[in-house]
């Protein structure tokens, strides 16, 4: 009994000492010696590092990444974001050119910053592969970050760091440049002549973003990328790799031989970045005891943002609203507190000239499906999708013809929107001045919550007088429903102050 | 004996006692599959996008009609209702199941290619049958016949076989392919054109379509180098493409929404404005899609639409042009002379440019406007969501369409002007010319009697002197004839590209499992 105490093993150092398994557990340790500042992240890290770096290393990485995606979500410009963010890394995730150093790549601060680039993205692809919203937002996070860093880099380590990629691009030879001359400049905004540029062919599959805007020359399925889109061109690769590799990682996560160490740390990490998103919690939008029914949306919508009223008018007039218009109103209206059954009878009433049958087979589904009573387990249980936020809002959608919804601020003309403004009242030429600037300058949020400032400013007055203030707080809005609540609140307000 | 549904013979009753009680047991068993249409997975924005396109035939109680000079407000085409009988008849006798299977296939024997296809079916009741699929073009036809369905449609080919689907976990069912699928639809032309709305269509607006399907043609194969499009008519106002070389059959999604963003021009809701603003100068893309268009704007814009008759057209035009004093003049023309038409009030914007002082005029800016308007009314407006995404379904060809009967045909691009949706053969005439043409050749028509081999083709090969198979006796033939000599080229580069590409496929298998 005692000797077999005595060479009993501890659980946790088992794997190692197993000799059964030592024949599979010996890989081959490619020495990494990070000769370039950029990394594709190919190879995985196999030196050993300590728990505390292990848990330090992520977050340190995870804060910068939070933060990039903060800037995208505020509609930040590159240069605002560049200059938000290059302090923070500087201090959390430093990362030297070769040229920072005397000795070069060789030099072991170099080394130590590499490394630790290095190993905290692996961390976190461990923490983050585990559901498809996860993935697509680390990764998109992960390359705005690598393009962020690509751009900042010296131009000949640059180059050096392409070559050793061995991408496959077939360069243009003079002769076919000169007579595709004409294609090619007029094809690439901002350039005059064809010999100004070195020029590569490649097939139009790896430059999307490229050939998305319209940007480029193609001709036989292969695109013209003169030599300063490789950025495009090296961003595309790079993301498709990273997909690639967090697919992977989310279908080895489940079989790794785990302890108990490493998996708080890495659930921890994936719930920190969960928050960043979620600007909106559930629930948030909904006024305690406010009557919202569905015969009280008219009366209600003077609490409205632009786009829902916007969204409201239209369907009051044509007595139908397309697909993306219902759907990101009917979120709306579930997130001010409409209940389910009165959402239904909202839209059954607005809907005139349409049969029961015709409305229950072809809308109450999916009014249905926003409320989570129907769909798969997961809509469900998540009581269906959160009501969009002006962020998603400004990105995703950009209506069609006929179609309503989207962001009058970004998605309608100026005078439009000017027209639109008007309509609902606002008649200041000052404000709507202070509006024009905004959307020329692709401000949005701040178009809107100028407008709301506006409207609401004798109250605004009122709660910052009475000290109210913080029961409504005043931050920039960004989101839909929160437009609501407080333009209803500082309303509510109002009338209470007035019957007191 | 001749078989058609207007006679009122035995052997169609005889079937119809086969088949129907059939189908109330048929949905029932799938009644959850009905229920479960949305389940797991598929997104809120990806179900039902096509309803917006294919579902507004009933016109909302007050439609926003912007100026029609002459509305045409008749209250759609009359649904011609093409019974159940008529449709099995269909199926039967005429619908080319073996041509569709080897298309799906990119071969003759059976592979995942057609096995993990998903189908989906709408029944004659309504009910919508996601997630079907079927290993062989002999069980294909033969579901197809059972459930008797109003139209089916076409998804993407899965990793798995989709019908496995409960008992796989969540997420594990994950679309592999798809065609590139392109939609264009006249709704989407309400604004400008001034002939038809809504579900209607008339050879004038059909002119949109079929410029729209020459500048995408074109873009596809000059810029994007596909080979294998084939065009189909949707059955009432719009047409598909399917391109289906494999380089565009795998496509992820955000290649697809790549292309279709560069193939998406007008965008903006009515609120937007000006719609066109492009850079200059212009894209080859754009320029090539300028030249093909100019003369349809000429003829159907300016002459067959008259499209800025109206003053409040007009007033739109005037809108989209830069120059303030000349827009001034161009009103107080017009409106002194209301009738005239919409080529001269085209001309009339240069004649009166020319006129004018040109301290102010920026000619350039003048010609690029224009150019925008050009673009503006008669660039192709496509329904870019069913491109974006590769779980989108999409109508398959040669079905019927339940509102008109007409066969969804392929369009053939080598002659896409002569192209004319409204003699497009429906299926009552389709089934009526057999019936004729047996009466016309009793020998070949009646030997056989029309038992359900009779349109099996492989069976009639084999059949020492051929039988004729009943759609070569039918104005569906120079469809089919068409159809075949597609799948024909598609399936010869299938061949040549097979070994090429199944070297590809270790080279992604082998990547490491690094993480």
């Amino acid at each position: 009994m005692i000797r077999q105490e005595f060479h009993r093993i501890d659980p946790k150092r088992r794997a190692n000492l197993d000799y059964k398994k030592q024949q599979f557990a010996t890989p081959v340790f490619k020495q990494q010696d990070y000769p370039h500042r950029l990394n594709f992240y190919d190879t995985p890290p196999t030196a050993e590092i300590t728990l505390e770096q292990f848990e330090q290393w992520a977050i340190d990485r995870l804060k910068i990444l939070a933060e990039i995606e903060a800037c995208s979500y505020r509609n930040k410009t590159a240069a605002e974001t560049t200059t938000h963010i290059t302090p923070l890394i500087q201090k959390f995730l430093p990362l030297s050119a070769n040229t920072s150093s005397r000795t070069g790549a060789a030099d072991p601060r170099l080394k130590n910053e590499r490394q630790k680039d290095h190993y905290s993205h692996f961390i976190l692809r461990l923490a983050f592969s585990a559901t498809e919203d996860l993935r697509r937002r680390f990764a998109r996070a992960e390359t705005m970050l690598f393009r962020f860093r690509f751009q900042a880099d010296d131009s000949r380590e640059r180059r050096a760091f392409i070559e050793s990629l061995n991408l496959d691009w077939e360069p243009v030879s003079d002769e076919e440049r000169r007579e595709l001359a004409e294609h090619l400049v007029a094809a690439t905004p901002g350039l005059r002549r064809s010999d100004e540029e070195s020029w590569y062919k490649v097939d139009w599959e790896k430059v999307p973003e490229l050939v998305e805007r319209r940007v480029v020359f193609l001709s036989r399925g292969k695109a013209y990328v003169p030599e300063r889109e490789q950025l495009s061109m090296i961003v595309a690769e790079f993301t498709t790799r990273i997909e690639r590799a967090l697919e992977l990682t989310s279908r080895a996560v489940p079989r790794l031989d785990e302890d108990d160490r490493l998996s708080p740390i890495l659930n921890h990490l994936s719930k920190n970045f969960g928050s960043a998103e979620s600007v909106y919690t559930e629930g948030e939008g909904v006024v305690d005891g406010a009557p919202i029914t569905a015969s009280s949306v008219d009366h209600l919508s003077q609490h409205f943002p632009l786009c829902m009223r916007n969204l409201h008018t239209t369907l009051r007039k044509n007595n139908h609203l397309k697909h993306y218009g219902r759907l990101q109103y009917t979120l709306f209206l579930k997130g001010i507190g409409l209940s389910l059954e009165e959402c239904i009878m909202f839209w059954r009433q607005s809907f005139k000239g349409f049969t029961d049958d015709e409305f229950n087979s072809r809308y109450k589904y999916n009014i249905r499906h926003v409320y989570g009573d129907v769909g798969g387990d997961v809509n469900r249980r998540g009581r269906g999708y959160p009501p969009y936020s002006c962020q998603k809002i400004l990105n995703d959608s950009n209506p069609g013809v006929g179609q309503t919804h989207g962001c009058p601020y970004r998605h309608f003309s100026v005078d439009n929107l000017i027209g639109l403004l008007q309509t609902t009242g606002v008649h200041d030429k000052d404000l709507l001045r202070g509006v024009r600037e905004d959307v020329e300058k692709t401000r949005y949020h701040i178009a809107c919550n100028r407008v709301f400032e506006w409207a609401h400013k004798a109250d605004i007055k009122r709660v910052k007088e009475d000290g109210s203030a913080s029961e409504i707080d005043l931050d920039t809005i960004v989101h839909p429903n929160t437009y609501f609540k407080r333009s209803y609140l500082l309303k509510q307000g109002r009338n209470s102050q007035r019957n007191a | 004996m001749p078989h058609s549904v207007a006679s009122e013979d035995s052997p169609a009753s005889h079937k119809d006692d086969e088949v129907l009680p059939d189908a109330p047991n048929a949905a029932e068993k799938n009644g959850d599959d009905v229920a479960e249409k949305a389940t797991a997975g598929v997104k809120l924005e990806d179900m039902f996008n096509d309803e917006d396109d294919d579902d507004d035939e009933f016109p909302t109680s007050s439609t926003p009609v912007e100026t029609k000079t002459q509305p045409t407000d008749a209250p759609g085409p009359p649904p011609v209702q093409v019974d159940t009988e008529t449709m099995l008849a269909f199926y039967h006798r005429l619908f080319p199941f073996r041509y569709l299977f080897q298309w799906l296939n990119h071969g003759i024997v059976p592979s995942p290619d057609f096995g993990n296809r998903e189908f989906a079916l709408t029944l004659q009741n309504d009910a919508y049958l996601r997630y079907q699929s079927y290993s062989t073009a002999d069980l294909f036809r033969k579901d197809i016949l059972k459930m008797n369905p109003a139209r089916f449609e076409i998804g993407p080919v899965y990793n798995r076989n989709p019908r496995d689907r409960k008992t796989l976990g969540a997420g594990q069912l994950k679309p592999l392919a798809k065609e590139l699928v392109f939609d264009i639809d006249l709704t989407d032309y309400d604004d400008i054109r001034t002939c038809c709305t809504k579900a209607n269509i008339c050879e004038k607006c059909w002119a949109f379509v079929t410029m729209a399907i020459k500048v995408v043609d074109a873009a596809l194969r000059q810029d994007f180098g596909f080979e294998h499009i084939l065009w189909v008519y949707s059955g009432r106002r719009g047409a598909h493409a399917w391109v289906c070389d494999p380089r565009a059959r795998n496509l992820p999604d955000d290649r697809r929404r790549a292309v279709a963003n560069y193939l998406d021009l007008v965008r903006g809701g009515t609120q937007s404005g000006k719609r066109v603003n492009l850079k200059r100068p212009l894209h080859p893309h754009m320029n090539r899609s300028l030249e093909i268009l100019k003369p349809y704007f000429a003829q159907t814009t300016l002459v067959d639409q008259d499209t800025f008759e109206g003053s409040e057209q007009a007033q739109r035009l005037l809108s989209l042009l830069p120059d303030k004093g000349l827009n001034e003049s161009l009103r107080k023309k017009w409106e002194s002379a209301p009738d005239r038409s919409s080529t001269n009030k085209w001309a009339d914007i240069d004649a009166l440019a020319k006129t004018r002082n040109s301290s102010t005029l920026n000619p350039a800016e003048l010609r690029h406007a224009k150019q925008d308007i050009v673009l503006e009314y008669t660039y192709p407006r496509l329904d870019s969501e069913v491109s974006k995404k590769m779980i989108h379904l999409l109508k398959s060809p040669f079905v019927i369409h339940p509102g008109t009967g007409r066969v969804c045909v392929p369009i053939d691009m080598r002659s896409v002007d002569q192209f004319d949706p409204l003699s497009v053969p429906n299926v009552t005439q389709l089934l009526s010319e057999i019936d004729s043409w047996d009466a016309e050749h009793p020998r070949n028509g009646t030997t056989e009697g029309p038992d359900a081999e009779g349109s099996v083709p492989n069976d009639s090969d084999a059949r020492g002197s051929r039988k004729l198979q009943d759609y070569e006796k039918t104005s569906l033939k120079p469809y089919i004839d068409y159809f075949r000599s597609f799948i024909a080229g598609l399936l010869k580069e299938e061949r040549n590209g097979k070994r090429e590409r199944n070297d590809d496929v270790p080279e992604v298998k082998t990547e490491s499992m690094e993480f």
